[in-house]
């Protein structure tokens, strides 16, 4: 299979702003390195999980990719394309090509437009439909495959008669009305309720197997991540610590921030008294990473080595990369 | 005795679209040192049955029938400045947006200091002595008490409302979804702080929650709600071991299970039904798959399958063969 997304040493870093006095006095400019350094690829009709804790730098990806934001350096190349170098015309062509599914459907959906016109938006904006029959036929064939059906009924609702549910299949018939190859999917089910969850998570599914869409699937929920994925990745602090297979998640990791993660994960069984060891703290300061492996000072196995030298993403086995140091002893 | 003890609570909203009968006749109770959680959809009458216990119901939300007894004062009869005083002292709640329920331009220990003041009379002094030890308990460093909530992360300021929660010694607490806006290892440290706080301070925690995974590990006895009314309730142990009730199975049903294999799940389909509807019959019933005509005509009772297990499905079961 073609590789149909390579990214390649991606870096997104954010200059912050201070204040006018601070910034005449002090020299340094200070950064934010929300991506620092991620590699990965997706194949044509392939899932990737990105997981991670809030501000491991997930969500950034996911923007840097869509070139929603500009990335600092490195390249993402789809379809043997280096995005960045486009110029705006031609990323209005990859965006037909590639779309984005928001966390929140309560508020990515414009509460004054009716369904039609969400859902049609992109239609309008690539000049796609000739006629107002036309853009109806496209809007009601994209309802149905989002699950709306009969799609007929929800054309003229407005987003506050709809439940959670029903928002985000509008959202995502919005997504998938121009038949992108590629979506990003940035934790598309965490706003919804758990009953709903499973039915958002069917319907992702079946568009991968119908239409051969690649998703990258942005969550921090590892359980989800094992359910649906075909390769997992761990973010910490806004680098890869580990990728693998969803046996990744069946106790096969050899990250100790992986670890940490199964650990935590709530397990809808009789778990009395399970002993968790959660790590102490949240995720540090992005200004102010660590030194040496940047999950060092969390680390339950921190090494001397740790705090000076900086892991490599090393091969464990076939398509099973780790970065840590514990990896190399013998 | 029960610390709170609810029977046949109604709790009726009027609006312009009639009566809204969000909570039906919810029973159940919970003892000194003993957690339990209330789980369901949204809309299914959780929420409202803790701000029935609080009385903070909004202005059209009424408690119809029932009683709540908490030490054996039913609270329903209060008025409503005794029942003010009622509040922190005896029952407080946490809600769930920590990020927002914290004022931003107060320092975080004024705010506990604050409460403290106002129901124990205290002088500030003592007050601020008694915050750092509610810090101690809530594993904050006691030197950060002036700091403003935009300095804590949002862990941090979710063990604030606890805190604060705990700052005049109440018999109960309810929590309102404590760690559903919370990444997934601080989840499991504000687990582990309300375990010990109901293991050393012996208080009875109320825990509401859509997310029926992490009760397992809090949780003495689990009751489950579904459009206003309960649908099963039993131990801990019981309920995850067996689901008798089929809305139970399709909740659990919703959770991967990574010992087991990797299965996309059917989907509960429709959506919870409209309480100002009239709804014969099981209020299941229209999602239902097990479903029979005697579903859609009589209402199933809650009825005692086994020892302390309780459910309302004329199939309880027994629906899956």
């Amino acid at each position: 299979m073609d590789k149909l997304l390579d990214v390649q040493d991606l870096k997104v870093h954010f200059n912050i702003k201070r204040g006018f006095i601070e910034d005449i006095f002090s020299k340094d400019q200070v950064v934010v390195k929300a991506v620092d350094g991620v590699s990965f690829s997706i194949k044509k009709g392939e899932i990737l999980s990105l997981a991670g804790e809030s501000g491991s730098g997930k969500t950034t990806v996911g923007k840097a990719v869509l070139n929603l934001v500009k990335p600092t350096s490195g390249k993402v190349l789809f379809n043997n394309e280096d995005i960045s170098a486009k110029s705006e015309k031609e990323l209005k062509i990859f965006r037909q090509n590639a779309q984005m599914i928001f966390q929140d459907p309560y508020q990515s959906l414009n509460p004054k437009q009716s369904v039609i016109d969400i859902v049609s938006e992109p239609l309008s904006i690539h000049n796609i439909t000739k006629s107002e029959k036309d853009k109806k036929e496209r809007v009601e064939v994209a309802l149905e495959l989002a699950g709306l059906k009969p799609a007929g009924e929800y054309l003229y609702r407005y987003p506050h008669e709809l439940s959670g549910g029903e928002r985000q299949r509008v959202a995502i018939a919005g997504s998938i009305i121009l038949n992108p190859g590629f979506i990003v999917a940035d934790e598309p089910v965490s706003m919804l309720d758990v009953s709903i969850r499973i039915g958002i998570i069917n319907l992702l599914m079946e568009l991968r197997n119908k239409k051969d869409i690649s998703f990258l699937f942005i969550t921090h929920d590892l359980s989800l991540a094992w359910l649906i994925s075909d390769r997992i990745a761990i973010m910490y602090l806004g680098k890869i610590v580990e990728m693998g297979g969803p046996e990744l998640i069946e106790g096969k990791c050899k990250h100790p921030y992986t670890k940490a993660l199964i650990d935590v994960m709530p397990l809808a069984k009789a778990v009395k008294n399970r002993t968790k060891n959660a790590l102490k703290g949240e995720t540090p300061n992005p200004v102010k990473i660590p030194s040496g492996c940047r999950f060092h000072p969390r680390c339950p196995h921190c090494m001397d080595i740790c705090r000076v030298e900086e892991p490599l993403l090393a091969n464990i086995s076939e398509g099973h990369l780790a970065a840590c140091h514990l990896n190399k002893l013998p | 005795m029960e610390l709170l003890k609810i029977d046949n609570l109604k709790t009726y909203f009027k609006t312009s679209k009639g009566i809204v009968r969000a909570v039906d006749g919810v029973s159940f109770s919970i003892e000194r040192g003993q957690a339990v959680g209330l789980v369901g959809e949204s809309g299914c009458g959780k929420t409202t049955t803790a701000l029935s216990i609080v009385n903070l119901l909004p202005e059209n939300g009424k408690i119809t029938e029932g009683s709540i007894l908490l030490d054996g004062k039913d609270l329903t009869k209060l008025s409503k400045d005794r029942v003010r005083k009622q509040r922190w002292k005896n029952v407080s709640i946490v809600f769930q947006s920590a990020m927002n329920a914290l004022n931003p331009v107060m320092k975080v220990g004024d705010q506990v200091i604050e409460a403290i003041m106002y129901h124990n009379h205290l002088t500030y002094e003592e007050a601020r002595k008694k915050t750092k030890e509610l810090f101690d308990l809530v594993e904050i460093d006691k030197n950060r008490i002036d700091n403003y909530p935009h300095e804590f992360s949002g862990g941090m300021k979710q063990r604030v409302m606890i805190a604060m929660a705990l700052a005049c010694d109440p018999k109960l607490i309810i929590g309102d979804e404590p760690t559903t806006a919370l990444d997934v290892i601080v989840q499991a440290q504000i687990l582990n702080l309300l375990n010990k706080i109901k293991e050393e301070l012996n208080t009875g925690l109320l825990i509401i929650t859509h997310d029926l995974s992490i009760l397992g590990e809090v949780c003495d006895e689990i009751v489950i709600m579904y459009a206003g009314k309960i649908v099963e309730k039993g131990r801990t142990e019981q309920i995850y071991e067996e689901h008798l009730h089929p809305y139970t199975y399709k909740l659990f049903k919703s959770f991967p299970d990574i010992q087991g294999e990797r299965i996309l799940e059917e989907a509960l389909m429709g959506r919870a039904p409209n309480l100002s509807d009239h709804l014969p019959g099981c209020r299941f019933n229209p999602r239902c798959s097990f479903a029979s005509d005697k579903c859609r005509i009589e209402e199933p009772k809650l009825k005692e399958a086994s020892p302390g297990h309780y459910c309302a499905c004329h199939y309880g079961g027994v629906w899956n063969g």
